[in-house]
């Protein structure tokens, strides 16, 4: 088990110990957030001033720009690969992959995962496909550009676009191993967390991040395979002349496609696509929510209000999220009553969302607040979630959803959920967790203007493209001026990518507080926030095999906070009941 | 305590900040953006549009409040009671939002959208006008069926220069069928039904002022139906990424008065006679 004798490669490269493996994935995200935000700068210096040139980055990006003029087919790979990377690439190596590989042998008080090997197999299969993803824009028509939902024929036919060529090929190639990758990952979850727990940590008395994250890779599990047969059919359709997703008949340029068999149906891979696309939003959100509950326990000094509630209103949100995929497609001629169905079925996730963000405001009722900026994060993703929730509602109803459908409204709305939620969290879990997994604390200073210059400027941002879609803007828009009835609100444009410019600075802020306080940051206590959870119980930062000696027991639930007369205000999960008259441990 | 105590000023700034976000909020919905309706049903589109920011902007503006004041309560170091919560305030405080959103949203779409949907998609009057158009990369071609009323065959292995809708000269349904490129012109106040054919990649037929979107898809008909009820030139939006030329694959809906729209079908030459 000691890697103590073993060598630099064994150890920080190839390493089989989940926390070098999530901190190996936490970089990794955070080297391609760099690009995906890189790519959503030129996008809204597109959108804001469509008509200007930039002869400085077209000299810096030579494939992108031509006379320093963005080139249509290349905005919507910028589009493309910006959404792909930073869903799949960035929030869900972060979140899921990162935070749950360091956090979920720690909280539920185990030496590792349940198949190190698996672990590290599967940080080296995203590499790779990390690797294709970048490399595809070097392909001789650029990057896929057939948005990330990557619809057939589009994506099918290299004939139909300049990125339907070789770029649309490797994409597929990256998203498949991805989610190999990804598998792997969520069936070592599902196992460490089923049989790995120590003793008396029973599931009753589970953190709610190991919670949410378990939930998480059930939905994973259950839905990629979908996603892989459609990406596996999607890549016959390319480079085996098959017509799984093409009807027949089809005329791309002026010549019929008379090679093609046809029979097939691009709405067959629309349902395939969101039946992973949609569980995979709660496969993001879900997690991120399970971090501020613990953010929040903590920085309240308070139980988690609704622990019982807030678990089974996850269960049924990931439940209904299997069976509302349909909601992405009310204008796709599926059905009108089976559009109506989804519509009456989406809906009803509102029902257990607002349970989660009512016990998380509830969480801070009779509470002890102490900011700290992890807090201040997830006080801000309490407001980004009640802003983004209740836009949902009007994309879920599919009446609304005629007018608002693929518009800004859309883009506003996906980007509150599984943009500013999942970042918010990211920040908080590595404001909270930065001394246990790097032994170091982060610069609290650096950290408030951090939050500062980001929370306004992302919500105001992100919010102010609702209105965009109010007004009737569609995304994946090249040019919005070419539309007399968009000319009016082309200011929105200017002011939302200037907004978010400022934000996305503030983010080196953020690089430039981790990397200092990784080397200058002041050293950690094993406990520094006084908190419950197992991960405080051992050193900061944690040795390999997690605790030097005995693994912690668990005695109580994970938020005690101010629940008996402890003089200090807190019991840690591991603490024996001590026999003194009041202290009742609570039954497993 | 005294720690606690100091953090009044970012207590209050982080007040502020939620007072704002909220305003900016409520004030930017507050405000109407959409194109002024020009379609019957659109009114309906609207109405539940409108009901929707009616019934869920007191939600976020509650939710928000009730954040503040706990934030001011227990964020400045004040003697607060001891955290406990018994299972019946848990229960009411979950059963709470429920009901209410369950209420709020599903009256929305069955009480509120269903009767609007059903108008949307609607079985045609004999009467309507009936319009064939054709999504390409990156136009719409957009077919009338003539004087006989009746719509010719098409077919993809006729499609060249001359003839882009593939119309087929052997079929004497076609003879005079119209083609126009990028323009439809409708009567004021009687139903459009309007038949979607792609075939080459997906792509959306939307009319913003009319509240109409529909999903162009190959192997499928989609259909349209609406009645204009203002006169004017409303622009047609590819709302589905389609290639490089999909930004400018816009065109327009003419609302004319009954008398205009004969005169402008008059003027018309068949395509095949043109040739």
């Amino acid at each position: 088990m000691s890697e103590t004798h073993t060598g630099f490669w064994r150890r920080y490269v190839f390493s089989t110990d989940h926390k070098t493996i999530g901190k190996q994935y936490y970089f990794t995200a955070m080297v391609m957030a760099l690009f995906a935000a890189a790519w959503s700068m030129l996008l809204r210096l597109q959108l804001a001033w469509p008509q200007q040139t930039w002869p400085v980055l077209g000299k810096l990006f030579p494939g992108l720009y031509q006379d320093g003029v963005l080139l249509p087919e290349r905005y919507l790979s910028l589009v493309t690969m910006h959404g792909t990377v930073m869903i799949f690439f960035v929030i869900s190596l972060a979140l899921v992959s990162g935070f749950g590989n360091f956090i979920i042998p720690l909280q539920i008080g185990a030496r590792d995962m349940a198949y190190p090997f698996l672990n590290m197999l599967s940080y080296w299969t995203v590499v790779p496909a990390c690797l294709i993803m970048l490399g595809s824009f070097f392909a001789p028509d650029g990057a896929a550009g057939s948005g990330w939902t990557a619809y057939p024929p589009l994506s099918a036919l290299s004939e139909a676009a300049p990125g339907s060529g070789l770029g649309q090929t490797l994409w597929i190639l990256a998203m498949a191993l991805w989610i190999a990758s990804f598998t792997m990952g969520g069936l070592n979850f599902i196992t460490t967390i089923l049989n790995l727990r120590t003793r008396g940590m029973s599931m009753r008395r589970m953190p709610l991040t190991v919670w949410t994250l378990f939930i998480a890779s059930i939905l994973g599990v259950l839905c990629f395979p979908a996603l892989t047969a459609a990406a596996i059919m999607l890549l016959l359709d390319r480079v085996g002349a098959t017509s799984f997703f093409l009807p027949s008949g089809l005329v791309v340029g002026g010549q019929l496609l008379s090679y093609r068999g046809g029979g097939g149906s691009p709405l067959l891979f629309q349902h395939l696509f969101w039946f992973l696309g949609h569980p995979e939003v709660y496969v993001l959100v879900l997690p991120a929510l399970g971090i501020i509950f613990d953010v929040v326990a903590v920085g309240g000094r308070r139980p988690v209000f609704g622990y019982r509630t807030s678990i089974g209103a996850l269960i049924v949100v990931a439940v209904l999220s299997m069976i509302v995929w349909g909601h992405h497609m009310f204008v796709s001629g599926m059905s009108p009553y089976v559009g109506e169905y989804f519509s009456v079925a989406t809906v009803t996730i509102t029902a257990p969302f607002a349970v989660l963000a009512m016990n998380l405001v509830a969480s801070l009722w009779r509470a002890e607040i102490r900011l700290n900026t992890a807090l201040l994060f997830a006080l801000a993703l309490i407001a980004a979630v009640g802003i983004g929730g209740i836009g949902g509602i009007f994309l879920a109803t599919a009446t609304s959803d005629i007018y608002l459908h693929n518009s800004y409204f859309v883009v506003g709305h996906f980007h509150l959920m599984i943009a500013v939620v999942t970042f918010f969290a990211i920040f908080a879990g590595t404001y909270h967790w930065f001394p246990k997994m790097f032994g170091r604390q982060m610069n609290e200073t650096l950290g408030r203007l951090h939050f500062w210059l980001t929370v306004p400027a992302v919500i105001v941002g992100f919010v102010a493209m609702h209105l965009l879609g109010m007004g009737g803007e569609q995304r994946h828009l090249y040019d919005p001026t070419v539309y007399q009835f968009l000319r009016p609100i082309q200011w929105l444009n200017v002011f939302i990518s200037i907004v978010l410019a400022l934000a996305a600075a503030a983010q080196f802020i953020f690089l430039g507080n981790l990397f200092y306080s990784l080397v200058r940051g002041p050293v950690a206590a094993s406990n520094p926030w006084a908190a419950t959870t197992l991960e405080w119980s051992t050193p900061s930062p944690a040795p390999h095999g997690n605790w030097p000696g005995e693994l912690p027991v668990a005695y109580r639930g994970p938020y005690e906070y101010r629940v008996d007369d402890s003089p200090e205000g807190y019991t840690p999960q591991h603490l024996p009941p001590s026999p003194a008259p009041g202290a009742v441990p609570v039954p497993v | 305590m005294s720690e606690t105590r100091r953090q009044t000023p970012e207590i209050v700034a982080l007040i502020t900040l939620f007072l704002g976000i909220t305003a900016f909020t409520v004030a930017g919905f507050a405000m109407d953006w959409m194109p002024p309706v020009a379609s019957q049903h659109g009114v309906g589109v609207d109405r539940v549009i409108h009901y929707l920011l009616h019934a869920t902007g007191p939600i976020l503006v509650l939710g928000a409040c009730v954040l503040m004041w706990f934030l001011w309560r227990y964020g400045r170091g004040r003697p607060t009671q001891a955290p406990h919560t018994s299972s019946r305030v848990e229960f009411w405080w979950s059963i709470a939002p429920v009901i209410g959103m369950m209420a709020v949203t599903e009256v929305g779409v069955v009480v509120k959208g269903l009767p609007v949907w059903e108008e949307i998609y609607a079985e045609p009057p004999a009467d309507a006008v009936r319009i064939d158009v054709t999504a390409q990369q990156f136009e719409w071609l957009v077919r009338y069926p003539g004087p006989d009323g009746k719509f010719g065959r098409v077919a993809g292995d006729l499609v060249e220069n001359t003839n882009p809708a593939g119309l087929d000269p052997k079929d004497s349904a076609s003879h005079d069928d119209i083609v126009v490129r990028n323009q439809i012109h409708v009567p004021l106040g009687q139903p459009v039904y309007i038949t979607l054919r792609g075939r080459d990649v997906l792509h959306s037929f939307s009319v913003p002022a009319l509240r109409v979107k529909q999903d162009v898809v190959p192997g499928i008909l989609n259909k349209v139906l609406f009645v204009a009820t203002k006169p004017g030139r409303y622009e047609i939006a590819c709302t589905q990424v389609c290639g490089m030329g999909h930004y400018r694959m816009h065109g327009a809906v003419y609302v004319d008065s009954p008398a205009d729209y004969a005169a402008w079908l008059k003027q018309q030459t068949a395509w095949l006679q043109q040739q």
